[in-house]
């Protein structure tokens, strides 16, 4: 695969360097991928220029799957094909996979000391704070949605409520809200492009 | 593990795999829907943990379920007590389910992108992007929901404003993720929560 309109100043070398360069990337990347992609990819290998990858990483949003890992397919395939996708996709999980189950394991070694215990719980709910906060930086999208801020909150509240207090299953929860909110922001995108 | 609970789980993280708009933590509700509460292969504390682990490790989001599936092999197969077993079957699980995540996506991905190129501006592909914005928000809010719940089962006041400062800090600072787990670890084990 070749993408003519995303001609690069730089290219990576080969598959190796891919992997590794996504590996390092994969350790680096404490909560948030996105700014260790941008300075990696942009600032130092100079594999994309920003306008490049925030046309990519809107691309790797779109469509399911782990933003991050869709990134390192699409970067891949681009430059080495279907080897290239999985050398680029296999860096970013391998060794930051590996050192994961490390952590996991030495963590469950102790798990049961009261101390431990405690620890996690702590951790726990810090966490769980970081994950809300990472769906609370949607606030400035929504109110510019094209539903119109109170409707888009309708449906962020219905999804909200459906998987976390009735625990629908997910399938459900997008045929019902996801097809309702796409269908009518499809039918409100309208107007703008008549304008 | 019988293999069709093997094959089932497989195959449901291939479907969640396609249905993760928005990303890994989007589909936490639902890892913790089928996997705690249907099929009841993991406790809460086991859930709340992989995830708590898996957010003071680096790497990807989705590298969780690599987590769930480490845990889930190890359980089935008698826990640490059963030794090399439990490790190579919690091994091939976190390898299994990883890719079954993982996958499916990717490959849609790999297909796709020479066609999202092109379609981008149209009007389908606007409505899907800006569409699942407001259930993407209401998913991550209920994966932060459902971790909380999970680490704090009897609703203690102190890890709930825990869980807020978190929240807040993150929002308001660009204070590292690793401090405010350290701080969290620290308030929890001194005030023993």
């Amino acid at each position: 695969m070749s993408f003519e309109s995303l001609a690069v100043s730089k290219a990576p070398r080969s598959r190796t360097d891919l992997f590794l360069s996504f590996t390092w990337l994969g350790l680096q990347g404490f909560g948030g991928v996105l700014a260790v992609v941008q300075r990696e990819i942009v600032d130092r290998k100079q594999w994309m220029s920003l306008s490049e990858f925030a046309e990519e990483w809107a691309l790797a949003q779109t469509l399911p799957g782990p933003n991050v890992v869709n990134l390192s397919v699409m970067f891949g395939g681009k430059h080495f094909g279907p080897s290239g996708a999985f050398a680029a996709l296999s860096g970013l999980l391998l060794f930051p996979g590996l050192l994961m189950l490390a952590i996991v394991f030495t963590f469950q070694t102790f798990a049961h000391l009261p101390l431990v215990a405690s620890a996690l719980h702590g951790m726990g709910v810090a966490a769980a704070g970081m994950v809300m906060a990472a769906g609370w930086r949607f606030m400035p999208t929504m109110r510019q949605h094209p539903l119109g801020f109170p409707l888009a909150l309708v449906f962020a509240v219905l999804g909200f409520v459906l998987a976390a207090l009735v625990h629908w299953p997910l399938a459900g929860v997008i045929a019902l809200v996801g097809s309702v909110s796409c269908g009518l922001t499809w039918w409100r995108l309208v107007p703008k492009e008549a304008s | 593990m019988t293999w069709q609970l093997w094959l089932e789980l497989h195959l449901h993280f291939c479907m969640l795999s396609l249905l993760a708009v928005g990303g890994a933590l989007a589909i936490v509700p639902e890892m913790h829907r089928y996997l705690v509460t249907d099929l009841q292969l993991m406790t809460e504390t086991a859930f709340s943990q992989s995830v708590t682990l898996s957010q003071i490790a680096p790497g990807p989001n989705i590298l969780l379920v690599a987590v769930m599936g480490w845990n889930i092999g190890l359980q089935s197969a008698g826990g640490f007590a059963a030794g090399g077993l439990a490790i190579t079957m919690g091994f091939v699980m976190a390898l299994g389910l990883l890719a079954a995540a993982v996958l499916p996506s990717s490959l849609l991905s790999y297909f796709m992108v020479r066609w999202m190129h092109l379609h981008q501006h149209a009007r389908g592909v606007r409505a899907f992007k800006s569409g699942m914005v407001p259930l993407v928000m209401g998913l991550m809010l209920s994966a932060g929901w459902l971790l909380q719940t999970a680490s704090n089962p009897n609703m203690d006041w102190r890890l709930l404003i825990l869980c807020g400062v978190s929240m807040v800090l993150v929002l308001k600072t660009r204070l590292h993720l690793l401090w405010l787990m350290l701080g969290g670890a620290v308030l929890g084990a001194v005030l023993g929560l």
